[in-house]
Parts: C-alpha cells; structure tokens; sequence
C-alpha cells in the first residue's frame, strides 16, 4: 500500500522521532508513505469564527496538494489531522466557501480527499493483526498509559473514528506490541497545548494531573500521538517537583517509536536525545 | 451579584456580535453546567465556562471581556462533546477574544516570551498561541 503523507511542520524538528519511526514502521508493515512534494503549514488550529475564511486558506491548498497525488491523505499529527480534516468537512457541507477558497487560491480543490490519521490507518489498512503478526520484539511487561489528548477524538462528528470519550485504538495497539495498556481516567484529557506559550503554571497543573493519573494506574510510560501533548508532557516534568514534592518523572513516548521498537527495527534516528525525561533506560530494562 | 436587566442591554450589539461571529445560539444553554464540570482549564479561570455564556445571555459582554476565562481555553472541545444541547462554547469564548484583541490589542507579545523557551516550543505551539492570541 502506498498512500500520500503530510508529516506536518513539527515532524521535522522536535518530534522528528516520531517522523522516522513512524515511517520506518510502515515500510516494514508493507504501507509506504509517500510525502507530498509541496506541502506548507496548516495553520496549527482550526478558525472557530464563522467568517474567518483566511485561516481556511494554508489547509485548503495542502488539501489542494493531496489531491494531486490521489485520494486519500494520511497525517501524522494530530494538530494538522484536526485542522486538515475540519477543514475538509467546511468544504465539502459549504458550497459557498469552497468556491471562495478556490477562488482565492486560484485552484481547484473539489472535496474529494479523505484526510486520515496515521493511528487510523494503522488499525483499518494495516490491522492490528499484522501488527502483531510482525512483532519480533514483544513489549512484554511494560505498562504503559495510553493517552490521545483531544485533537482525534474531538470534535466527535467531525474527527472521531474511535470512541471520543472511551478511545481504545492507541491501547488495542499497544496491546498487539505486547505491552501492557493500564485503564486509567485521563487519556482524553487536555494538557493545555498552545496556552504553554502564555500560561505556563496552569499547562503545567494540567499535565500533572493527566502524568500523577497514569502513574497512579501503575504505568511506566506514558504513550502518545500528539507532538505538542509529548512536548507539554515531557518538559513540564523539570520542574514538577517543586511543585509536587516526591514527584517522579515518567517518559512520554510516541507510539510510532514503541512500534518501531517491537518490530525489531534500528532505532538510531527515532530521536531519543530529544526527550527530557530519558527514555532509554526503561526501553534497555526491557532487553 | 445583583444586575438590573433591559430589553437593550440584553440583546446589546456586543452579544449580537458574539453571536455573529461565533455562529451560536446563545440561548440554548439551560445552565447544566456540564460545560464547567468537565473543563480541563476550570481550576485556572476567574468565571467558570457556564459563567461566561450566562452572562452573555444577559448582555454583560464588558465582565466577560474583563474576565481571564477565555484566554485559558486551549479549545479542546470537552464542553461542546458534553453538551446536551450542542452549543460550541469554545467558537463562543474564541468570538470573545476577538473582540478583545480588536479593541485591547494582542495578549500575546513575542519579546515576553524568555529567548530559551523561544529556542525549544514545537512550532505548533507558536503557531496556535499566536493564532489565538494576537488580532
């Protein structure tokens, strides 16, 4: 299978990681992704006013660029899969707005891309099966939280495809990996995200009660598929025990390196030196 | 807190243009306070979310533009997921900073921002953070 790919502004600095063991996990499950030749920003967020058509325009033209390579696009973050995907949904219910769009970007884009996540595929395309059947170093033992943050799962109708209150895809595939998934409260919940620019003590209030909630549930690792959720997880960690005396840090992991990890595959370049709690330690318990 | 209403003040211009922008029915809320219950940024807020739309049903837009509130929500959409009656009350805090950011200026200022953070935000961060805090 080979299918088009937006990685998304943030895959090729902090979490490149998750770019390359993302990408290197699909080759050896037999789905390529193919990175669109020209891509730009997404614009991070999707426009929550009615009439704010300009911040439609930078998904639009990487829809427009989908569109030239096929049907379907896959979309590794989450941030760019909501704002892509919601934005999709506008011009395919709004007639008016793509003919402004359009016009505007002095294009055709006609609505016919359907924008997936990675995770998504992972699960429909490839199958957990597969997954499984090609695992050749299983995660045995290792307790891990899986968390998916808000970006797939809200808003439910217009970006869910698992259950947005009760998500099990990130845990039905850790499972396949061996690992062990904890039931825990917090893996829908959201860590803040862009208000870390502005509002750091109250990120980092938020990410302590999702990491104390996943170590409460007695996992080791906390695993998701957000670069910001990762980023905000991850350094507020720091300082946390200032805050919260006796506090221990826990790594946060994108799934696509756990993936790579238990398909046996070089992990040289899934970015671990960018991690601030360090994740080596807890992968080489493992053996 | 004790307010005197009028036919004027309750549909002034300000909740017009709330509704305008934001695309909601602002009297569709029945103050459940689902929205407050399960908002993940609750315990950083001056007004509680179900706050914010009750007093813009009763026109007091200039407490709500005073208020912290709608700059501690990250739009994450629990509140409009809950709702039993389907208001996006993320679209109505976003209309409220816009109208702040139009008459107050950004919220954001770049230089506040310490130059090691600078160096280490994904840029997703900046690029939200900057998309919802300056005009």
């Amino acid at each position: 299978m080979r299918i088009a790919y937006f990685p998304g502004c943030t895959l090729n600095t902090t979490a490149k990681g998750f770019d390359n063991a993302l990408r290197a996990s699909f080759a050896a499950l037999g789905a390529e992704l193919v990175e669109l030749p020209e891509w730009n920003c997404c614009g991070a967020t999707f426009p929550l006013l009615v009439d704010n058509m300009l911040d439609l325009v930078a998904p639009t033209r990487v829809l427009l660029a989908a569109q030239r390579q096929g049907d379907r696009l896959a979309v590794a973050c989450t941030m760019c899969y909501n704002v892509i995907r919601r934005t999709n949904n506008r011009l395919r219910s709004d007639a008016d707005a793509l003919e402004k769009l359009n016009y505007f970007i002095e294009a055709e884009y006609r609505g016919g891309v359907e924008v997936l996540d990675v995770l998504q595929i992972l699960r429909d395309d490839v199958g957990f099966e597969a997954v499984q059947a090609a695992v050749k170093k299983p995660l045995t033992g290792l307790k891990v939280a899986a968390y998916y943050g808000c970006m797939v799962l809200r808003p439910p109708t217009e970006v869910a495809y698992d259950d947005p209150e009760n998500p099990h895809a990130l845990d039905d595939l850790l499972r396949a990996l061996g690992a062990e998934p904890v039931e825990w409260p917090h893996k829908a919940e959201c860590c803040g995200a862009y208000l870390a620019v502005k509002s750091k003590e109250a990120t980092a209030e938020m990410s302590y009660r999702i990491l104390s909630s996943a170590q409460r549930a007695g996992a080791q690792a906390v695993v998701t598929n957000c670069p910001l959720c990762q980023f905000n997880l991850d350094k507020q960690q720091l300082d946390m025990g200032r805050r919260h005396g006796g506090y221990q840090p826990v790594p946060v992991l994108y799934f696509s390196q756990l993936l790579g990890v238990a398909l046996g595959l070089d992990t040289a370049d899934f970015g671990w030196e960018r991690h601030y709690v360090d994740v080596r330690p807890l992968l080489e318990s493992l053996g | 807190m004790r307010v005197k209403l009028s036919a004027m003040r309750v549909r002034n211009d300000l909740v017009r243009r709330i509704e305008e922008l934001s695309g909601q029915d602002l009297l569709a809320c029945y103050q459940c306070g689902k929205c407050s219950a399960g908002c993940p940024a609750a315990f950083a807020m001056d007004l509680l979310p179900s706050q914010v739309i009750r007093l813009v049903q009763l026109g007091l837009v200039e407490e709500v533009l005073n208020a912290k509130t709608p700059w501690f929500c990250a739009a994450c959409q629990t509140c409009y997921a809950r709702c039993p009656k389907g208001v996006d009350l993320s679209r109505i805090m976003e209309a409220i900073r816009e109208i702040a950011l139009q008459e107050r200026g950004d919220y954001l200022v770049i230089e506040e921002i310490p130059a090691e953070e600078l160096a280490e935000f994904p840029q997703l961060a900046f690029i939200g953070g900057f998309r919802k805090y300056t005009a």
